[in-house]
Parts: structure tokens; C-alpha cells; sequence
């Protein structure tokens, strides 16, 4: 856990919502004997926060959150519960040299995370600058609508941003429920069966890198990518927040492959590795390059580094 | 519990009978909340998509709206000071109605923010020991422990005064006494946490200012009792109960100096960020001169600090204080540039620029306007029906206890009620001198 210590929920009171929970789950039980999908309303309105489930508690609600995902997709879904692989601690690497402009890193996640299509959501923005413009601390002239015929385009350059994965993450410091929290290998995620959608994390953000679900997704059932994660790209719903999770789904394996964003940059800009390796690539950009940290007067420490290659 | 529901009774027919007016009133009201209510329906089932908020400026009306009215809240504790403090007997008669406008702006922040959040349905999940409140690093999960603590303080107050004053019983001081002294610096508290919620945001350059609480405070104890003013000219034009111009007086000297306060620290905010010139100052340019073309708060600030000039003004004049026509008009002009300065003009701003530099302007959708006109009606509601069984309570023609028991349906100046010695006026005899 953090230094923080503020992501750690109490198992004392886990006795007492056991209790709240299954009074009204026999409630529910003995209301409705034989109805399947209304016992799993009230199952998913009693459903606990992510912590705080034990391994069989966790079993029924991953299987329960699956039924549900096929009833409303129409195809299995598959969702894991990994978790963090011991002595790894994520670590990006943006090297702004080479970044032209693309953005097929932002549809690439789009596809990957099951973001919303219609209203799009993107975990990655990015901006685009005139050469020569004030950008690191003043963003004002940022443009992150540029959409001309080809890119790069002369005269001007990008700076892709995401969730930077702060190991001070003001978003985790304000959650009033702790629906979102900084996991043991440094990624900030969110249970989206548990954030009421009050939308604090969003102003508390430094970096635009949470978005909210202001409607229900718009996400076609043949686009969804099958293979998600509870903490990271299985379908949302409408009114909660999500964001960026160095693609949680892909990369907590000892041989994973890369988030979805690095694998597809065609200029090879994105770089992804384990900080606490000293043999990882995103330790030698750090140890070779020169490197910076968006907004470090905040002191939310990223651990998204960018840098300039040439 | 037979009396507990004879009781009830009694204060559901007070509340059901009234005059041609006060049906009509009453029906005004239920249009609206009706209509608030239908098209808060609509949201639930759209999603916070019916409004104009998105990821760029994610909070909005709503939030505006809550903000100002923690703000309300502040009114009764205004009376509280100089009633309890000072012993100043006009107001002391009447501290009980500021009371319950701060039960009723409380319960209006609770409905704003159920419209602002997205899964109403979980917000058990903020309950301590049931949910995973986030206490003490969330300022929102301390804001939802202050102002329902204040709620149930200004509950507890109300409810025990009047269950005494309906039974025809003297009410301890002992009791009383703690209650209220407490209720000030939880007033001061429940402003302040307020003011952190935002304060507390480095993202956020424009609320990340330390003169923020203190102008939350200054604003509040000028807008609240400016509509406790107009609250109790109208509680005294349509009952009989007597509230004293030495108190409505007072009050309006104390909002001279709250309104002279504010003032000041927003001419301290202006020369900070202005003289400086630092991108910090985006937010207030965008607020008084536009920013790359995007003004759409600039007339409404402007207005919002012109209306706040004239209302010092007249407030700092004894005659323009003590003449009813002059008196209701400062007091409006407050309320409505504290509501325009320290709603959407505290909001808004703190999301323009965005934290990557975009400049989205919000105004408020039509579903956001009718939700929260809902919500007013609903505000105004309670506090009518609250006020339609306290004022006979206060007065003495409404009693529980069957032998003193007056019927409510004396009309008001033909007959003075046969008031018992402890109830008349309300607030107690002064036990301490």
C-alpha cells in the first residue's frame, strides 16, 4: 500500500456489512425464491467494495458480474482478478521527440479498454503545441483538436497525456468512499461498482486523466475486447469515472505484453517497464535521457516520465 | 406512543388547513417540485448527460447551488451570537426561525448533491461503519459529517423547544443552552469545510487560494441573514406573531459588516492575481474580462459585484438601514450577487481553464434549471409547512396538552390567545441575569 495509507479499508468493518448484507440477501432470497436476475439486483446493489472481498465472495461476484455482462453483450466476457506481481512497480516513458502526432495510441486504447464509442471517451489526449508556444506549465495554448490531413505537421509538436499514475495521487487523497487507490505496482485504479459519481477525482486531477460516464457507454457488442480485468477494461457503467490503467488486463504477467498504447506507436515513442528493475527499459530512459515529470510543483510525483531521445 | 400519534395528527391537520392564499402558495410550490421532480426522472434514466457538465467542467448548477446554500445555513447562527452572546432579547425571540432555515438549507444541500452525483444508488456507500467513508483524507467525506451534524443539532434544538412550548412546559436552559452555543463554531465549521473541499485542490489554481475560507465567510454571514430579513418581514405580515425592527435592525448592522469584509478580501484577490500576472490569474480574467474570447460569466460577475457595491452602500447607512423600501432592496441585491459570486461564479471558474489548458464554457441546461428550481420549491415547501404548525405553537393558539389546547383556528388579532406566561414570544426568560 501507499505511504498514504489512506487505501487500506478496515476489516473490522467487514463483519458488519457481512451482516447488513446478508439479511438482505435472505430478504431477497426468500422474496424472490426462483428469480435469478432480480436476486442479482439486489445482489449488485449489496456488492462490497473490491478489498474487502474474500476469495469466495469474490468468485460469486465475478460470476455474477459475467452472467450479467452476457446477458447485456450477448458474449462471454471474461474477467480477472489479478493481482499485483510482487517487486514490480510500473514505470512510462514518452519520449517527446519522436511522438508525431498520430494519435493511434488513443484508438488503440479506445479498443483495448472498451472505452465508450459513442460518446467517445479516450484515456489518452493528445496535445498539440506550436513550436516556440509556452506548454510545460502553461497549457492555454494546447490545442487537442488539431485535425489536419497528415501529421507531423511543420512548425508544430505533441505531448500525449494519460493518468500519470502520481505515487501521490491527489484523486485517491479526495475519493470520499475509497473507490479508487494506488495498488501495490503503482497503478491507480477504480472499482466501478463502487464510485457514487460524485466527480471529485476529476477536479482534483491535475492532468484531465479521469473521465466520466455521463451516459450509458455507447459500446457495440461485436467491438468489445473479451479478455478485461475487474480494475480495468471490463464495461462500465453510466455515471461513474474510469481512466487509464497501463492496460491492467495485458500487463500484470510475468511475460505480458505491453499496454496497448505502446504496442501500437508506429515511432516507437512509449516506452513501459518495471521501475524496480534496474535492467528495464523505462530505467535506462531514466538514467540516460532527460527526463520530466508534467506538473512536478504539485508534488504528485508521476511515474510517467517524458523525454527527448534526439 | 398513543400521544406520539395523536400529536402527529394534530400538527398534520395544522399543516393541512390554512387560507385561500396558502393553498395556492402550496400549489405553486407542488407545480414545480413536481416538474423538478419528473425531469429528475429524466436524469436518472439519461444520465447527467440531460446537463451541460462534462469532463472539462465536471461540476456545475448543482454544485453552485449546494455551495451557496451551506452558506444559508450560516443565517441562524448569525442570531445565535448576539442572542446568546450578547443576551440581546428581540433577537433571541426569534433564533429559533433562523434554526430552521438552517434545517432547511441543509436539506437542500443533500438534494443538490443526490442530483449531482451519478449513482444515487450507492450513496450508502458514504455511510460510516456501513460504507468505506474515506475519513479523514476525503474533505468531502468531512463535509457530509459537518453538515448533517449541524442538521441534527438544529433538529434537536427545534423539535425539544417545541415539544415543550406545545405541551405547555418551561424548557431548560440547561439543555438549550449547550445546543446553540455549539451550533457557532459548528456553523463556522461547516463553512469552512466547504471552503477546503475546493481549497484543497492544487489542480484547481483558482479555489487553491487561502483566502478562500475566509471569503466563504464573509459572503455567508452577508447572503444569509439578508434572507432571513425578508424571511421574517413576511413571517410577521402573514402571522401574528411580533418580531421586534430592533432585531431586523441589528441584523442588517452585522450584514454591513460581513458584506464590508467580503469586499475587501475580493479587492485583496483581485490585487494578488492582477499585479502579479500570473497564469493563476486565467480564472479571474476569464470571470471579469473574458479569456481568448470565451465571456460568458463576464456580465453576470460584473453584475453580481455592482449589486454587492450598492447593497454595502445602503447597508452601511443607518437610514437606508432602518427604511423598509431601501432595507429589501439591499437585502436582495446581496443575495443575488453572494448567489452569482459564490455559485457559479466560484465553480465554474475553477475549471477554466481546464487542467490541460481547454476553455469549455458551461451554462446550465433547461433539465438543470428545472431540477434545481424543484429543489427551491422543495426548500420553500419545508420551511412553509414548518413554519404553518411553529408560529401557532409560538404564539400559544396551538397546544398539544389537551386542557390548555386553544384551537388553531382562533383568528389572529380578534382575541389575543391566552398565552402562558413561559411560552409567549418563544425563547425563554432570560435565566442567566
Amino acid at each position: 500500500m501507499t505511504k498514504y495509507g489512506k487505501n487500506t479499508v478496515r476489516e473490522t468493518k467487514v463483519s458488519r456489512r457481512d451482516l447488513l448484507k446478508g439479511a438482505a440477501l435472505s430478504a431477497a432470497a426468500a422474496a424472490l425464491p426462483a428469480a435469478d436476475a432480480k436476486a442479482s439486483v439486489w445482489e449488485a446493489f449489496f456488492q462490497r467494495h473490491f478489498q474487502e472481498l474474500n476469495a469466495r465472495e469474490m468468485e460469486k461476484v465475478i460470476s455474477r458480474l459475467e452472467m450479467e455482462y452476457a446477458e447485456k453483450y450477448g458474449k462471454e466476457i471474461k474477467i480477472s482478478t489479478t493481482k499485483p506481481l510482487p517487486g514490480v512497480l510500473f514505470g512510462y516513458g514518452l519520449d517527446i521527440s519522436r511522438c508525431i502526432g498520430c494519435r493511434r495510441c488513443v484508438y488503440a486504447c479506445v479498443e483495448e479498454n472498451n472505452q465508450s464509442r459513442d460518446p467517445q471517451i479516450h484515456w489518452i489526449t493528445v496535445l498539440r503545441f506550436k513550436k516556440g508556444d509556452k506548454w510545460v506549465s502553461d497549457m492555454e495554448s494546447a490545442d487537442k483538436y488539431y485535425n489536419p490531413d497528415k501529421v507531423p505537421e511543420p512548425g508544430y509538436f505533441y505531448m500525449p497525456t494519460q493518468c500519470q499514475q502520481c505515487e501521490n495521487p491527489p484523486c485517491v487523497k479526495v475519493c470520499p468512499t475509497q473507490a479508487t487507490w494506488s495498488e501495490d505496482d503503482g497503478i491507480v485504479v477504480v472499482d466501478y461498482n463502487w464510485c457514487i459519481g460524485c466527480r471529485y477525482c476529476m477536479a482534483a486531477c491535475p492532468y484531465g486523466a479521469r473521465h466520466f460516464n455521463w451516459m450509458k457507454p455507447g459500446l457495440p457488442a461485436e467491438e468489445i475486447n473479451t479478455k478485461t480485468h475487474y480494475l480495468g477494461n471490463r464495461p462500465r457503467y453510466s455515471g461513474v469515472v474510469e481512466k487509464c490503467t497501463f492496460c491492467i488486463q495485458r500487463t500484470r504477467n510475468e511475460k505480458g505484453p505491453y499496454p496497448a498504447c505502446v504496442e501500437i506507436c508506429p515511432v516507437g515513442a512509449r516506452k513501459f517497464g518495471n521501475l524496480l528493475d534496474p535492467k528495464s527499459e523505462i530505467r535506462y530512459c531514466i538514467e540516460n535521457k532527460r527526463i520530466f515529470r508534467l506538473k512536478e510543483d504539485l508534488n504528485t510525483h508521476p511515474k510517467f516520465f517524458y523525454f527527448f531521445a534526439t | 406512543m398513543l400521544d406520539l400519534i395523536k400529536h402527529f395528527f394534530i400538527a398534520l391537520k395544522q399543516v393541512f388547513t390554512g387560507s385561500r392564499n396558502y393553498y395556492i402558495w402550496i400549489a405553486f410550490l407542488g407545480f414545480w417540485i413536481l416538474l423538478g421532480l419528473g425531469t429528475y426522472m429524466i436524469q436518472l434514466k439519461e444520465g447527467l448527460i440531460v446537463t451541460a457538465m462534462r469532463d472539462q467542467v465536471s461540476w456545475g448548477f448543482y454544485l453552485s447551488n449546494f455551495t451557496f446554500l451551506v452558506g444559508v445555513a450560516a443565517a441562524g447562527v448569525l442570531l445565535v451570537i448576539p442572542a446568546y452572546i450578547y443576551n440581546f432579547k428581540p433577537i433571541k425571540e426569534i433564533v429559533l426561525f433562523g434554526e430552521m432555515l438552517a434545517i432547511t438549507a441543509i436539506s437542500m444541500c443533500i438534494m443538490f448533491i443526490m442530483a449531482d452525483i451519478g449513482r444515487p444508488d450507492r450513496v450508502w456507500h458514504l455511510i460510516p461503519f456501513i460504507g468505506t467513508m474515506n475519513f479523514p483524507a476525503s474533505l468531502l467525506a468531512w463535509d457530509v459529517l459537518v453538515l448533517n451534524g449541524y442538521l441534527f443539532l438544529n433538529l434537536a434544538v427545534v423539535l425539544y423547544v417545541l415539544y415543550r412550548i406545545a405541551h405547555n412546559k418551561d424548557y431548560s436552559m440547561a439543555v438549550v443552552r449547550p445546543l446553540v452555543i455549539m451550533s457557532i463554531p459548528w456553523a463556522i465549521s461547516i463553512h469552512t469545510v466547504t471552503a477546503f473541499l475546493y481549497n484543497g485542490l492544487p489542480a484547481r489554481p483558482f479555489w487553491n487560494a487561502s483566502i478562500l475560507a475566509p471569503r466563504f465567510l464573509a459572503s455567508a454571514f452577508a447572503a444569509g441573514p439578508a434572507i432571513m430579513i425578508l424571511l421574517f418581514q413576511i413571517i410577521r405580515k402573514i402571522s401574528p406573531l411580533e418580531i421586534d425592527n430592533k432585531a431586523i435592525n441589528k441584523i442588517a448592522e452585522l450584514i454591513a459588516y460581513a458584506l464590508g469584509f467580503n469586499l475587501f478580501l475580493f479587492g485583496a484577490e483581485m490585487f494578488k492575481e492582477f499585479y502579479s500576472g500570473t497564469v493563476h490569474m486565467a480564472p479571474l480574467q476569464y470571470m471579469y474580462f473574458g479569456l481568448h474570447g470565451h465571456n460568458r460569466l463576464v456580465p453576470w460577475m460584473w453584475m453580481a459585484f455592482i449589486f454587492n457595491l450598492i447593497a454595502f452602500a445602503l447597508f452601511l447607512s443607518t437610514r437606508a438601514r432602518e427604511n423598509p423600501v431601501t432595507l429589501n432592496l439591499a437585502c436582495s441585491l446581496v443575495i443575488v450577487g453572494v448567489y452569482v459570486e459564490k455559485g457559479m461564479g466560484l465553480v465554474i471558474p475553477g475549471f477554466i481553464p481546464g487542467a490541460l489548458g481547454e476553455i469549455y464554457e458551461y451554462s446550465p441546461t433547461n433539465h438543470e434549471l428545472l431540477i434545481a428550481i424543484g429543489i427551491w420549491a422543495l426548500g420553500a415547501l419545508l420551511y412553509t409547512l414548518m413554519l404553518k404548525f411553529v408560529i401557532p405553537v409560538y404564539t400559544g393558539e396551538l397546544r398539544f396538552s389537551d386542557g390548555m389546547r386553544v384551537s388553531a383556528k382562533v383568528v389572529s388579532g380578534q382575541e389575543e390567545p391566552a398565552l402562558p406566561e413561559q411560552g409567549a414570544g418563544g425563547m425563554v426568560p432570560d435565566q442567566g441575569s
